[in-house]
């Protein structure tokens, strides 16, 4: 299980946690002008990297507060 | 003891051309790698594999095969694949321990219910066989089952396929990889591909950690790593890459006859040959290429299927591992073009791709050959992220399969 480090409550079990996927995915800023392509885009396609990710979690039973961190995806290795 | 042969494959060097560079030594990639040559005499192929042949998911799942799915496209390639199975050890001429002993999806409640009879009535329009059984013949087909009202998770009835079942993995992989080869396949193991070499919007080769290998076509079968490669040919594809993780029991006499799922608490059980209990679980929620998940996720499942199956409470854990699995926005594969000539994709079998094996090797291998989709892939092509002509089998298929 992850030791997940939550921003306000400190390290926490993984199981405390929900998984947000990708950080920084900015809703669309004029969603009219977007082409089917770009649409597409924000809807399905996410980062999958092979090393470094910034990610979301959510402290879902503790303070429910959301925040980011930076995940190695071959190692689990969460940056300090 | 059974006597073996010295060899099921010849080892060769890389040659520095091919007609068609298969990605990927997985089920699917030798699938793919034996319907191009034995449907449309393509010899001049080879399969490069980082590992070593079936190393990855190919050997990491649970063998549950069956073709009881929601909706017509899925259905199809599943079902054709099914059929496949049925003639797969006469075709291979190898023994896959193939065992049709039936598939229970279980339901737990009365939206369970609904949903599973409407897939049953789904499954018979498509020519599936599907049946819907009370809880009082769930229990006599499965005696170890608690099926009683008062159950942590009640049965309230299941769906059965008969023909679904399971075969043994690691037979599968040889036995592809050996039809395969005596075809002429190129078989060549501890070769990663490094990226796809594109010239003029054309995939034109691979590099590879043994040198540049030219390609006519280059099709792309690597499962979990399959947005990495695609990223070097400047291709984005929609698969986020998980852990799923699953367990085998230590031996024991045979207790279960058939293969037991349970969407709903994302437990999925059979007995194999030998006389293990082979356990799935759902995905691990975070991104991962480690081929490793949280030990919670196995306690999770473990804690459900005691209550499903209360003679378990004193079988014992032998080993748990995990593979990583692409898994796509609609819980359907992608098979098909890219925007970049030359270069095909079949990926996105996230947590269900072992039952697909023949089915997808086939299609793929009539896709690469033709230069167009085969009528069974064309549903699952990647422009479907585009168009929102999406196969949403999260109904049926959601969870870990």
């Amino acid at each position: 299980m992850l030791l997940v480090p939550c921003p306000w409550c400190g390290d926490r079990a993984e199981v405390e946690f929900s998984y947000g996927g990708e950080a920084a995915v900015a809703y669309p800023a004029d969603p009219d002008a977007l082409s089917d392509e770009d649409w597409g885009r924000y809807l399905f396609r996410r980062a999958n990297p092979r090393g470094a990710f910034r990610e979301r979690w959510v402290h879902t039973h503790g303070c429910r507060r959301w925040f980011e961190l930076e995940r190695d995806t071959t190692t689990h290795r969460i940056a300090r | 003891m059974t006597e073996h042969p010295d060899h099921l494959w010849r080892t060769p060097e890389p040659r520095r051309s091919y007609e068609v560079v298969i990605v990927g030594a997985g089920c699917h990639g030798l699938a793919t790698a034996y319907y191009l040559a034995s449907r449309h005499g393509l010899t001049d192929v080879a399969v490069l594999e980082r590992g070593w042949l079936g190393g990855g998911n190919a050997t990491r799942n649970t063998t549950v095969i069956r073709s009881n799915y929601l909706w017509d496209e899925s259905a199809a390639i599943y079902e054709r694949s099914l059929q496949l199975w049925e003639g797969l050890e006469e075709e291979l001429e190898y023994d896959l321990r193939f065992d049709q002993r039936g598939v229970l999806n279980l339901a737990h409640t009365l939206q369970d219910v609904r949903a599973s009879v409407r897939r049953v009535e789904a499954n018979r329009l498509n020519g599936i066989d599907a049946e819907w059984l009370g809880p009082d013949e769930v229990g006599e087909l499965c005696p170890i089952l608690d099926v009683s009202p008062d159950a942590r998770h009640p049965v309230l009835g299941a769906t059965l396929q008969r023909r679904g079942g399971i075969a043994r993995h690691e037979n599968v992989v040889w036995a592809y990889a050996r039809a395969a080869d005596r075809l002429g396949v190129d078989l060549v193991q501890d070769c990663e591909v490094l990226g796809v070499t594109v010239e003029g919007g054309r995939a034109v080769g691979v590099e590879t950690t043994r040198g540049p290998i030219a390609a006519g076509a280059v099709a792309l079968v690597a499962a979990g790593h399959s947005t990495v490669v695609a990223e070097t040919a400047g291709v984005a594809l929609p698969l986020q890459s998980h852990p799923l993780q699953a367990l085998v029991s230590e031996l024991y006499e045979p207790v279960l006859d058939q293969v037991v799922m349970s969407n709903a608490v994302h437990v999925y059980v059979s007995q194999a040959h030998k006389g293990e209990l082979v356990m799935g679980a759902g995905i691990d929620p975070y991104l991962s290429y480690a081929q490793r998940g949280s030990f919670h996720v196995i306690e999770q499942q473990l804690a459900a299927a005691l209550e499903l199956f209360p003679v378990f409470s004193s079988a014992s854990v032998l080993r748990t591992w995990a593979g990583i699995v692409d898994v796509s926005p609609d819980a359907s594969p992608i098979l098909g073009a890219t925007p970049v000539d030359g270069l095909w994709v079949n990926c996105g079998w996230g947590t269900g791709g072992f039952k697909a094996t023949p089915g997808s090797g086939l299609a793929f291998a009539h896709t690469v050959a033709h230069g167009e989709p085969h009528e069974l892939a064309r549903p699952f092509s990647l422009e479907r992220f585009t168009t929102g002509a999406l196969v949403d089998e999260h109904g049926a298929a959601a969870v870990a399969h």
